[in-house]
């Protein structure tokens, strides 16, 4: 036997294969008891006589993608050759650096690469654009928030997909005959439906339900958001929106108007007058009994966008999540606090919601805003 | 008559005598793949070699290869077994032209639904296999089909068994041996691969190449099978779209074979980028700053 081999001397090579599985699991790899046994098996056949056969053996039955061949690689010279990790040293090559600015034109200036550096080039680039797709709406000048709009602008996307009732004519076999089509192609062959023609399922984008907090605190995000909601109508997705927050006001009609800002401008003015502060919960009920339960939220994607700070009473606003969540298809949560350091959702109204949400994100920024079109339309 | 090999390097010794060279991992993989009576999924760019091992691995076990080309939107009609309407139709007609159909109707209605009107497709046709030798089912670029058929073909694939509702259970005894290949240009389901031993299959080293490119075109001499192997080696690392793959090396050494060439010069290398390089783009990026870092690389062997 190889020398390097005697962890098989003392355990039986179930046990041997068993604790190798773990330590890929340590190292983050996705190892079942079914990939381990045949690993087990493997081994039954190959011997553990032979390094290369116990090496193969392992990597074609606990691991399954090329990712993860460098993470084996390392395990398996930890465990099976008992090498120390930290022995392992690699002589990086030196990397020069070099910055290109984007100028005002956009295109950027790149310095020549064939420089006399031996080792790779690192192309940092440094682009006005790019800064601005991660600050804080909170804190952006109105020259920024301008880019930023023309930036949103250019952004499109469709909500996620349903089946719809109607039908089309499919390239593929289906369940469901075209009896007009397969008779139509049956009067050229005397009256015999010889070729059979068929249809499938159309599919639509679901609808999306905005629900915006228009506190004083929340404006800079509310007016992100509703550029936002404009993109998606450009990506033919039906959008209703609301401001919630201290009574429900309905603004989809102004989304679709020159100047969505003036109606949030004017539902939050509704808010500044009204002294009570946020009642998330209440206001919520006041969309599901009179909009959501009815059939709007129903298979929509909800969006929530709101720091969770609730005057009112938490169980109520998490009792109304709860029967959105039953109709909806999907409730993201946008809440731009998430992505200060440290944050933790700890607002009693956030609490009482998180476990109706599918999906918690920053939205603090254009990028974050991104990560929510992902989200919309997975 | 085939054997079961004893040892990855019998698997390895039989493969090359059918002119495929294998690395000790691939070998050790089919050993494995055989006698556990596994699904083999390969990954790997394309070129590599996936669906020649397959067809290799038919030669050699002198079962039929039986090869499943995947594509968007494929379901169990194509890939199992259909019903041949047109056929149960002219059945139906030809009864009852000769009055039949009505003389006899529960007979002819049973024979609608026999085996002679049943289609059988690729997976079908390997499961239920009557010849001598269990067949070799090629299941190729599985990447291609949607998400529902591998769900399908993991059922199909653990228990080597279909019921088709008609006639009964088919399959069983000889189970075939099952090359699932995909080029990953989506990541195919856990689920599937747990199933499957796998193994990422990598372009060859350059004395493999080396080799591989004399067995394939016998009329090149070493040095210039040489020559190709590095000039291809520096191609892979000049971040083409496509960088040539062992099916590229082995079109473009024949090429050369067949124009008699015995050395790389720079007008062979342009009048055969063609069998090499398939993108214009990845052509014109060689042949403008990239043929005398070639010529460096082929002559430095």
């Amino acid at each position: 036997m190889d020398e390097t081999l005697t962890n098989g001397l003392r355990s039986s090579p179930a046990r041997i294969a068993v604790s190798f599985g773990r330590i890929l699991r340590g190292l983050g790899l996705e190892v079942p008891v079914s990939r381990v046994t045949s690993f087990i098996e493997a081994l039954g056949l190959l011997g553990l006589h032979e390094r290369d056969s116990v090496y193969w053996a392992g990597r074609a039955t606990l691991i399954s993608d090329p990712e993860e061949v460098g993470a084996y690689n390392r395990a398996f010279e930890v465990f099976w050759e008992q090498k120390r990790p930290s022995g392992i040293e690699v002589e990086l090559p030196p990397i020069s650096v070099s910055l290109a600015v984007d100028t005002e034109d956009g295109t950027g200036d790149i310095p020549d690469a064939s420089d006399d550096h031996a080792g790779p080039t690192l192309q940092l680039r440094y682009s006005p654009t790019e800064t601005l797709r991660e600050k804080d709406f909170a804190e952006c000048s109105d020259r920024e928030l301008d880019e930023l709009r023309r930036l949103m602008s250019g952004l499109r996307f469709a909500s996620s997909l349903r089946p719809s009732r109607r039908r089309l004519p499919s390239k593929y076999q289906t369940r469901t005959p075209d009896m007009r089509r397969t008779l139509r192609s049956a009067l050229a062959m005397g009256g015999e439906p010889i070729v059979r023609k068929f249809l499938q399922k159309d599919r639509r984008p679901r609808r999306l339900v905005l629900l915006i907090d228009v506190s004083g605190s929340m404006e800079p995000y509310a007016r992100a958001l509703i550029r936002f909601a404009h993109a998606t109508v450009v990506g033919r997705t039906r959008v209703e929106a609301f401001a919630i927050g201290t009574r429900l006001t309905r603004i989809t009609r102004e989304l679709s108007s020159r100047d969505p800002d003036a109606a949030l401008r004017a539902a939050s003015q509704a808010v500044n007058d009204w002294s009570g502060g946020t009642r998330l919960g209440a206001t919520l009920r006041e969309f599901n009994d009179l909009w959501g339960l009815r059939g709007m939220a129903r298979g929509a994607i909800v969006v929530f966008l709101s720091d969770g700070w609730d005057r009112g009473e938490p169980e109520m606003l998490g009792e109304q999540m709860q029967r959105l969540h039953r109709v909806s298809h999907r409730q993201v949560w946008v809440n731009p606090l998430k992505h200060t350091p440290g944050y933790a959702p700890l607002a009693r109204g956030m609490a009482a919601a998180l476990p109706h949400t599918d999906d918690f994100i920053e939205g603090h920024s254009f990028e974050s805003l991104e990560r929510l079109a992902e989200a919309v339309s997975a | 008559m085939f054997n079961f090999p004893d040892s990855p390097a019998a698997v390895s010794a039989a493969l090359s005598d059918h002119h495929y060279l294998t690395d000790d991992g691939l070998s050790t993989v089919v050993y494995l793949a055989i006698t556990m009576q596994r699904p083999l999924f390969l990954e790997g760019d394309a070129g590599v070699g996936k669906t020649e091992l397959a067809k290799v691995l038919a030669a050699w076990t002198g079962g039929e290869l039986i090869r499943l080309q995947c594509y968007e939107g494929i379901d169990a009609s194509q890939a199992l077994y259909e019903w041949d309407y047109t056929r149960q139709l002219l059945h139906l007609r030809t009864a009852e032209a000769s009055g039949r159909a009505e003389s006899d109707s529960q007979a002819v209605e049973d024979e609608l639904y026999s085996e002679r009107f049943l289609i059988r497709r690729p997976l079908l046709q390997a499961i239920d296999y009557a010849g001598e030798h269990r067949p070799v089912l090629l299941i190729d670029e599985v990447d291609r089909a949607d998400d529902e058929f591998e769900a399908f073909l993991l059922e199909i694939l653990s228990d080597h068994t279909v019921t088709i509702p008609e006639l009964g259970t088919f399959g069983g005894d000889k189970p075939p041996l099952v090359v699932v290949t995909s080029n990953r240009t989506r990541d195919v389901h856990d689920a599937l691969k747990r199933r499957c031993l796998y193994h990422w299959v990598d372009h060859p080293d350059l004395e493999r190449e080396v080799k591989i490119i004399r067995l394939k075109a016998p009329e090149v001499d070493a040095d210039l099978a040489r020559q190709v192997a590095l000039a291809v080696k520096a191609m892979r690392g000049m971040g083409l779209y496509k960088p040539p793959g062992v099916a590229e090396t082995i079109d473009w050494s024949t090429a050369l074979g067949k124009l008699g060439e015995s050395a790389l010069t720079e007008e062979t290398i342009s009048a055969t980028l063609g069998t090499v390089l398939k993108y214009r783009e990845d052509q014109e990026r060689v042949s403008s700053q990239g043929i005398e870092v070639i010529m460096a690389a082929a002559a430095n062997g």
